[in-house]
């Protein structure tokens, strides 16, 4: 099949960038969207020009390092991954749009590549447990009930890739706060540092630019993992329970 | 705007949720009076007499503990506070929403979203401009667009509702309420965090599908029945 590309070309993080449009034969449907670029990306190296940058690493929806707008969907049509996108979800003659994920926050390395540091740093503020290393527990030793370690495992499928911001109108990273909140606040070991964690987190979350949450839904609606918007409730939550134990 | 530095010495009080509680409270505060007021309004079906009397004891309430108005000017103070809490915290949201993303998508789609949850903004400005209108047309100025006395509350209310395009103002303005609340009350529970788990999320939002119903459907019924000749002086 045939594809008209418009991707946003941005030679680095200081030039303005702008929507470049590229044609694209004999594409199969068997093709995931990246190795559909990487064809590309070939053939502007045969013409002599820059190929288009874009993250990937492990390719398998795993690791959260792919992540760009297509055709106005973070992630494109389907809830996947970018590199879990196959061609087969376009059709013959199709135009699309690829962007990288805008948020200031998020700033432009170069065409669809962005810095997600923002991310590591609030994870650095407290998306964290401390714990003595040596020898492992015995496991046994702290109990934890089954609806509460189901939750928790269920939103620490969080990859941090980004979605939910790039999905958001308010470019607000709650979402992605919410399943490090809920993922650790679920658990045992997680209740010592459960107040300074939320609170330190929302003031880098807040530090490095980004919006504020309006329940609307966008983020979960993007999100390659499902995250259900109660993270968020319970964000929420953790906060005011910190003012309340005078954080 | 993204930095490579961490927040030494974080305030849970500094945070953008923290405008977000501010919003939630001050708008339960809002819904709260809303019920009220159109339980009020809703004595216009039961005649002149009953209606003007209900306005008489808003006045006279909690007398004589306090004086005349005394208590209706606690409670105009409530609101007024809640109303610049309200705005102002969405007004700085607004404006933090606005630089979070300087550079917009040239294609963006909304997959989840309600309409309602994307009009809160623009929305709650025209209720700004019809409270504004509101409180010209009924309390502070008392406009009779038809001409008539204005110091009886009954007949400037069948006046004005006569009048069909005050009464297409104010239905149109019931519109942008319904679309407010159906948002904002599952917002407020959310903010709140009260909507931990998939069930309680379901009920926040039916009940804000309920409370913008009741709510503006009630306040509809009075300008409605007056142009359709139900409600007369």
């Amino acid at each position: 099949m045939k594809v008209t590309l418009k991707i946003w070309r941005q030679p680095d993080a200081a030039s303005q960038g702008a929507m470049h449009t590229y044609e694209l034969d004999e594409v199969s449907e068997d093709m995931s969207f990246l190795e559909m670029l990487d064809v590309l990306n070939e053939n502007l190296n045969a013409a002599g020009e820059e190929p288009v940058a874009f993250d990937s690493d492990c390719r398998e929806g795993i690791c959260g390092m792919c992540g760009l707008m297509i055709n106005g969907e973070a992630h494109g049509p389907e809830v996947t991954t970018t590199c879990q996108l196959h061609m087969r979800s376009f059709k013959d003659g199709d135009e699309i749009v690829i962007e990288p994920w805008r948020a200031d926050a998020f700033p432009v390395v170069k065409d669809l590549v962005v810095d997600r540091g923002a991310f590591d740093r609030i994870i650095q503020a407290g998306g964290f447990i401390s714990v003595n290393t040596g020898s492992a527990p015995e496991a046994h030793s702290v109990p934890v009930p089954r609806e509460d370690a189901l939750r928790a495992f269920n939103v620490a499928t969080c990859i941090g890739c980004g979605a939910c911001v790039a999905a958001c109108p308010n470019g607000s990273a709650s979402l992605f706060m919410g399943a490090k909140i809920t993922h650790l606040g679920e658990l045992p070991q997680g209740q010592p540092e459960r107040d300074e964690r939320v609170v330190s987190m929302v003031a880098q979350h807040d530090h490095e630019g980004f919006g504020g949450c309006t329940n609307i839904g966008e983020c979960t609606a993007a999100c390659p993992k499902e995250i259900p918007l109660d993270v968020i409730s319970r964000l929420n939550w953790d906060l005011h329970q910190a003012m309340r134990h005078g954080h | 705007m993204a930095t490579t530095t961490l927040v030494k010495g974080a305030r849970a009080s500094r945070s953008t949720i923290t405008l977000k509680l501010l919003m939630a409270a001050s708008g339960i505060l809002f819904i709260l009076f809303v019920l009220a007021h159109m339980y009020g309004n809703l004595k216009a079906f039961s005649g002149h007499d009953a209606y003007n009397d209900y306005a008489e004891h808003l006045r006279v309430m909690g007398e004589p503990m306090v004086p005349r108005e005394g208590f209706l000017w606690i409670l105009r103070a409530a609101l007024i506070v809640a109303l610049v809490v309200h705005v102002g915290s969405a007004v700085a949201l607004w404006k933090r929403a606005h630089r979070a993303r300087s550079t917009r998508y040239v294609v963006k789609k909304n997959k989840a979203s309600s309409l309602s949850s994307r009009t809160m903004r623009w929305g709650g400005l025209t209720l700004l401009l019809f409270i504004i209108w509101h409180l010209v047309n009924f309390t502070i100025g008392k406009v009779n667009v038809s001409g008539g006395s204005t110091n009886d509350p009954y007949n400037l209310l069948v006046d004005t509702f006569d009048t069909w395009w005050m009464t297409l103002i104010y239905l149109a303005a019931m519109l942008a309420l319904a679309m407010h609340l159906h948002h904002g009350v599952w917002s407020s529970a959310q903010t709140l965090g009260l909507t931990n788990n998939a069930r309680a999320r379901r009920n926040a939002k039916t009940l804000g599908w309920i409370l913008a119903v009741v709510i503006a459907g009630g306040f509809s019924l009075v300008p409605i029945f007056v142009l359709a000749g139900v409600i007369t002086k």
